[in-house]
């Protein structure tokens, strides 16, 4: 089936990949450092903060506020201030990422039941943190209300949350399937978008073109080794994810790796076109990175595509990692039935096929 | 002709060759003005951490009144977008499915309990989106809760709670994530030629041969990557320049801060960024290799580690004590500062004293990297 010819192109092209020791090192260290550095690192959550609280008060109920802080998993600190002015700097100098002002009648008011304010003071710098804390602040501030009035209020419903394929919404649960998407993508696209322009650039490729191979037989060539790297990386991850990170497989890997094959093919097409247009190698390598950032970030990993302007969220559909994401979920934590996989393959497949068409027609027309 | 006035003229030739290699090179402009444009745009108006009209499923279990009526706001509601209302079993695909992020149930006997005084809805949401998730359920349960107070305010049972939080958001009071995320993306910009663009200068020399051309001439070493930085220098600072117009002309991110100020900030962090780029090329002379290395050890970094969209504070001990080296950290909240909140030299000074010092041992290893070679 795979002629004398191809197979001695194929061995020369896995050597080319693999020869360098340094090389073969940076085909697999950054994938796994990126996994544990993205993993650990990209939390949504807001932990170990530190509140300043201006007590002008320093009644009763401001202290049963500022203790409650206190003892909050989220908070490391409280930090005391004297005056309006330190706490404008401690907010201003990012000492703070909130500070709450009690006035000097605070206890009294609450007391009273004539109630009584708090004030509350954020870094809007850090909009999204300083939301979030102001979640944890009025959750704290109601709690201790609650307890100032003496008869309990009467029951006015509420909503039992249940969260499914997450129940504890574990951010890194969502982080690692998605990384595999990314990284076998960054990963594939830095080894292809090199092969033709590296060539090129050592002046190989004019070797190539007079040696009896067909146009074909070196795209194949070129199109393995990155399609066997971004295998490798994924079935690496696809073993480290249960083990390591406690993230299990709750879908079918058999339709996993079908999906996968196409990812790959797609995005070595995408690598294809930027190595054929490039005549260096620095070129290819911008090039890449000038393609691989803007698909990383309409992934939907950096932000739900669902919150993305609906202009933007079609030019998701032309995005291979968009869908592969949905498939890297769906695997993981949702246990996709064939059908949903199916779906989401499709539109890769599709986009494997342009990407491949284009690679070969440009390739072809460089080969001339 | 004196020797001062040769050293002067290789100098400036050595930095015309440079200069006009860069201006040549499509790829160059591509990173300096292409992909900044193009970032910001995605950073813009793609990456959107507050949820905004969800899409979800309503399954109404009960046909009396009180249930309708909270059915209906959540169809009017303008955080929610109900996709599909029907039986849980309909439901569930759709949620596997990603087609909604959530089912709202309202079960069968709401109506009777919501008739005494309770009433309470089931929320399911959708945990592979976990940052949604959290959301979702916050703003299912505030559209609740603020349709059973207008019920009571209705039939005249108010209740004022007894201590209330008065909110203030400093610098921000819209709350827009945009105002964050785009002076975060100018750090991403600087890094990129900074870091990306250098680390592939020297290697390229090395890899063609020119290098050891290089050697024979009498360029001293000093000079030669004076000749590297310079170009590169200016380029990032245009293409600052050009990222903070579009900032405010076109997402309309508020320039409190002065311009002098903004500029020194951007160039005392090109100082590191420079270095960085510097030493990776000259110390591993292959361009892939390079490459690869630049993406770990200062694009990366920036996205993650600098406090531009995670937490530092939030992040596991090992891993914060590491964003203490990446040059990043000390940028993003001085960029914050000038754009949104106004000069702030207490906040500057420290943090470019620690960039400058990192530039200096950068610069330093550099030197002693290239000269180490030709020995």
């Amino acid at each position: 089936m795979i002629g004398p010819r191809l197979r001695a192109v194929i061995i020369k092209e896995i050597w080319a990949v693999l020869r360098d020791p340094r090389a073969r090192l940076i085909l697999i260290a950054p994938p796994l450092i990126q996994l544990f550095l993205f993993g650990y690192a990209s939390t949504m959550e807001v932990n170990n903060i530190r509140i300043g609280v201006l007590d002008l008060d320093g009644g009763r109920w401001s202290r049963e506020i500022v203790e409650r802080l206190e003892g909050s998993p989220n908070v490391r600190e409280i930090l005391p201030l004297r005056s309006d002015i330190e706490l404008r700097r401690a907010i201003d100098r990012q000492q703070v990422i909130a500070a709450l002002r009690f006035d000097q009648h605070f206890s009294a008011d609450v007391s009273s039941g004539r109630g009584a304010t708090v004030g509350a003071v954020y870094d809007g710098r850090r909009s999204n943190a300083a939301q979030i804390v102001s979640g944890y602040v009025e959750r704290i501030v109601g709690e201790t209300g609650a307890m100032a009035v003496t008869r309990a209020p009467p029951a006015i419903g509420g909503s039992a949350v249940t969260h499914w394929f997450n129940p504890n919404l574990e951010y890194m649960w969502f982080v690692m399937p998605a990384l595999i998407a990314v990284i076998a993508a960054v990963s594939a696209l830095a080894v292809v978008s090199q092969s033709v322009a590296r060539e090129r650039e050592l002046g190989t490729f004019d070797q190539l073109m007079v040696s009896p191979l067909r146009a074909h037989e070196i795209l194949i060539g070129k199109m393995l080794p990155p399609i066997l790297v971004g295998l490798a990386n994924v079935t690496f991850f696809v073993i480290l994810l249960p083990t390591v990170f406690g993230v299990s497989v709750t879908g079918s890997l058999t339709l996993f790796y079908f999906a996968l094959i196409f990812y790959l093919l797609a995005l070595t097409g995408v690598g294809m076109l930027i190595s054929t247009v490039s005549s260096t190698q620095q070129q290819a390598f911008l090039g890449m990175f000038a393609v691989s950032v803007p698909m990383i970030i309409l992934s939907g990993y950096a932000g739900p595509i669902d919150n993305m302007p609906a202009w933007l969220q079609v030019v998701t559909w032309f995005n291979p990692p968009a869908w592969f994401l949905e498939i890297s979920e769906g695997t993981f934590l949702k246990a996709m039935p064939a059908g949903q996989v199916l779906a989401n393959t499709w539109p890769i497949m599709l986009i494997a096929a342009g990407t491949m068409t284009a690679a070969a027609a440009l390739f072809r027309s460089r080969m001339e | 002709m004196t020797i001062h006035s040769m050293r002067l003229r290789r100098f400036t030739a050595l930095l015309a060759k440079e200069t006009r290699q860069i201006v040549r090179d499509p790829s160059t402009f591509l990173i300096a003005f292409l992909l900044p444009v193009l970032l910001l745009f995605l950073m813009g108006f793609g990456v959107n951490l507050d949820a905004s009209r969800t899409h979800i499923g309503l399954s109404l279990q009960d046909d009396s009144a009180v249930a309708q009526s909270l059915a209906a706001t959540y169809q009017d509601s303008r955080y929610f977008d109900v996709r599909a209302s029907g039986a849980m079993a309909q439901l569930e695909p759709m949620l596997v499915a990603g087609k909604v992020r959530a089912i709202i149930v309202i079960p069968q006997d709401f109506g009777r309990e919501a008739a005494k005084g309770g009433g309470a809805i089931q929320v399911v949401t959708d945990g592979s989106l976990p940052n949604s998730a959290s959301f979702i359920a916050a703003y299912a349960e505030g559209v609740r809760a603020t349709w059973a107070a207008q019920r009571a305010t209705d039939a005249g049972r108010t209740r004022t709670p007894p201590i209330g939080v008065s909110a203030r958001f400093w610098f921000n009071p819209e709350l827009e994530s945009r105002n964050f995320l785009v002076p975060g993306s100018i750090a991403v910009v600087m890094t990129m030629i900074g870091s990306l663009l250098t680390a592939l200068v020297v290697a390229r020399e090395w890899e063609r041969g020119t290098m050891e051309a290089l050697m024979a001439t009498p360029v001293g070493m000093g000079e030669f990557l004076a000749t590297k930085v310079v170009p590169y220098f200016i380029l990032g600072m245009i293409s600052m320049a050009l990222c903070t117009v579009l900032a405010i002309t076109v997402f309309g991110v508020p320039f409190r801060g002065s311009v002098l100020a903004l500029l020194l900030i951007a160039a005392v962090y090109l100082v590191p960024a420079l270095g960085q780029g510097l030493l990776i090329s000259s110390g591993l002379k292959n361009q892939f290799v390079a490459s690869q290395v630049a993406l770990l050890t200062g694009f990366l970094p920036t996205m993650l580690l600098s406090g531009f969209i995670f937490e530092i504070s939030s992040m596991p001990r090992p891993i914060q004590l590491l964003t203490y080296i990446v040059p990043a950290r000390y940028l993003i909240p001085q960029l914050q500062t000038v754009f949104i909140a106004g000069d702030d030299w207490s906040l500057y000074l420290p943090n470019m004293a620690v960039l400058l010092g990192f530039g200096a041992f950068l610069f330093f290893l550099c030197v002693r990297a290239t000269r180490r070679r030709i020995a």
